[in-house]
This record gives structure tokens, C-alpha cells and sequence, in this order.
């Protein structure tokens, strides 16, 4: 359950990027989550929302892209999609690759709603 | 409605403290290993053995990490070693702050190998780097083979597998090849030692890799 903590770094991030009084309108933060990064996508949903209740970010949503995984082979050179995150290529069979996607845990984005005209 | 782009890491904070750590331990000269495995697969037993084996070889210090009690400090001090406990309190992983808190109380001019032994998990700890500059996972054949494809991200991100209690093979289901094979499939490159704690078998093999690659201090 170290989804908690991956929600509290959301938190803090998004807290460096949004003004405090901006914070209720924040309405969406866009996640890249790697297929094979670890995260429970609904832990990580009831985690955030446990830690940001009764907080300006309450009612905030997560939403999360999932990224496959992905690795390149340095012999042959073709990259190959593997969902059990094996880091054979399934060409040339080679295990020398590199891992290129698939582990990330990033912010993308925060989307905002804008201000009212009238509530200046 | 307005979009801010962000694009940062969620655990970059985390990323940062274990990059200073790893400058510290590259400052001293000390090699850093990250034992992880499930609850009771045997990184303390292991790590008992492996102190007695490089007495007088290398010097080293020990960083426990457990969600509560300082059992396997004591357990290792008992070795004459510098031993410190984090007690993460229900925290499921050692984070790279922890470690870098832990720090403050060994002297790391002193030593050569920072053996740092994580919360018994094979989930969380894979995504928190603590500076090591490997890690180790720990499987026992009493988890059964599959475990490399339950949860791959930890086979993954080790450098080396240690399969630990091999003695009792022949009162389990669980097959050695098989066991072996699933790790490599997931990651080839790995290093494998086949090891049991009650006969000491393959402990000195495993000793010897982290003989040759701990750091030599000039003093």
C-alpha cells in the first residue's frame, strides 16, 4: 500500500504548481502511470481522496493514462510490447534491451477551471 | 478551463534524497546493497552469515528497516557491527529520507559496504531508490517458483537473486529450474546464488561477489 505516499507526492507537487486560493478549481490531475510501475490505479484513487478530503483539492479526480510497457532491443533495434513487463525482445529473443516505458509514476498536467469573471 | 503542464516524477522528492545519498556513499567509497524480499524469506539469516563470513575482510554497517520492533538490529548487532533501526510504523517500504536519517548515526568514513535490509514486501520497495547501488532480492524456495511472474518489478529492478533455503527442496513442490528460469525471463542479467542458512551452502559464493565489487579504502 505504498499508494499513499505516491498520492501524498501528488499532493505536494500539485501544491508547487497551483496558487493555495486556486486549489478548489483544481477539477483533474492528468497521471502517466507505467503498466508495470506497481500502482493499483484504485488504491491510488482512494488514497487521494482520504488524503484530500476536507482539503480545497476535495472532489479533485485522478486521470490516469496507463503507459505500456515497452523495451528496445540494442541488437536488432525493434522495440517490442510486453504486458507481464519481460524485458526480452520477442524478436530476436535478446536480452539486451532497454526498458524505455512502461515504470513511469509522472504528473502530466492539472487542469484548472477558470475563474468566474464576477468572483475576482 | 486551463491546463498547467507539469510533467514531473510523483516520487522525484524520493529520487533526490537517494541521489544525495548515493553521492555520500560514492564520497566514502562504500558499496550499497538493498535486500528485498518477502516477510521471511531470510535476508536477516542471510545477512548473520554473511557478516561472520567477511569479519575481519570488510567493514561494514547494517541499516534494518521493519514496520515495528528492533529485533533484527539487536539480532545483528550482536555481531559487533554498527546496526540501525528504522522502524517505519505500518509503512510498507524504506524511503530514501529514512535512509538518509539513518545515516546520521554511522560513520561512514569507517566503513566499505552499507548493507541496508529492507521491509519484507515484494510490491512497494521496488519503486523507492535509496541510493543503493544494487539490489538484492531475496526468494525462498518454501514461496514457491512463480513468484518472479507475481510480482516482476522487483526481479527486475535487482541486480542480483539469492534463493535462499534450498535445503529444504526436497519436501517441496517448488522446482529449482523452474524457479530460475522465471527470474531470468523476467531479467537475464541477474547474478544467482543458490543458498541455504542452516547448512551455510552458497553463502561463500555470494560473499565472494560482494567481496570483489566493495569499495577499498585507502587508509
Amino acid at each position: 500500500m505504498h499508494e499513499l505516499s505516491v498520492a501524498q507526492g501528488i499532493v505536494d507537487i500539485v501544491k508547487q504548481h497551483v496558487p493555495e486560493h486556486e486549489l478548489q478549481s483544481v477539477r483533474a490531475i492528468r497521471l502517466k502511470i507505467g503498466a508495470v510501475a506497481g500502482i493499483v490505479q484504485d488504491s491510488l484513487e482512494f488514497s487521494f481522496g482520504v488524503i484530500t478530503a476536507e482539503s480545497p483539492l476535495a472532489g479533485a479526480v485522478l486521470a490516469i493514462e496507463t503507459v505500456p510497457f515497452v523495451v528496445k532491443c540494442r541488437q536488432c533495434g525493434r522495440e517490442s510490447l510486453n504486458e507481464q513487463g519481460i524485458i526480452l525482445c520477442s524478436y530476436c529473443g535478446s536480452s539486451d534491451t532497454n526498458v524505455i516505458a512502461g515504470t513511469e509514476m509522472q504528473i502530466a498536467a492539472i487542469e484548472v477551471e477558470d475563474p468566474s469573471p464576477e468572483a475576482s | 478551463m486551463n491546463v498547467i503542464t507539469v510533467e514531473r516524477k510523483i516520487l522525484e522528492k524520493n529520487d533526490e534524497i537517494a541521489s544525495k545519498n548515493r553521492r555520500a556513499f560514492s564520497e566514502h567509497g562504500i558499496f550499497t546493497v538493498n535486500i528485498v524480499s518477502s516477510p521471511g524469506a531470510g535476508k536477516t539469516s542471510i545477512l548473520e552469515q554473511t557478516i561472520e563470513r567477511l569479519k575481519g575482510r570488510v567493514s561494514l554497517a547494517v541499516i534494518e528497516g521493519d514496520v515495528q520492533t528492533d529485533l533484527d538490529a539487536r539480532r545483528v548487532a550482536k555481531y559487533g557491527v554498527p546496526a540501525v533501526q528504522i522502524v517505519t510504523r505500518g509503512g510498507c517500504h524504506l524511503e530514501a529520507g529514512l535512509v538518509h536519517e539513518a545515516l546520521q548515526n554511522i560513520d561512514l568514513s569507517t566503513i566499505q559496504l552499507l548493507v541496508i535490509e529492507n521491509v519484507g514486501n515484494l510490491v512497494c520497495p521496488a519503486n523507492y531508490d535509496l541510493g543503493e547501488a544494487v539490489k538484492v532480492v531475496v526468494a525462498s524456495t518454501t514461496e514457491g517458483d512463480d513468484k518472479p511472474l507475481k510480482y516482476p518489478a522487483m526481479f527486475r529492478n535487482a541486480s542480483v537473486l539469492i534463493i535462499n533455503k534450498i535445503d529444504l527442496l526436497p519436501y517441496l513442490k517448488a522446482d529449482l529450474s523452474t524457479l530460475r528460469k522465471n527470474a531470468l525471463s523476467i531479467n537475464p542479467s541477474l547474478a544467482v546464488f543458490e543458498t541455504s542458512c542452516t547448512t551455510g551452502a552458497g553463502i561463500d559464493e555470494w560473499c565472494e561477489w560482494l567481496v570483489e565489487r566493495t569499495g577499498r579504502k585507502d587508509t
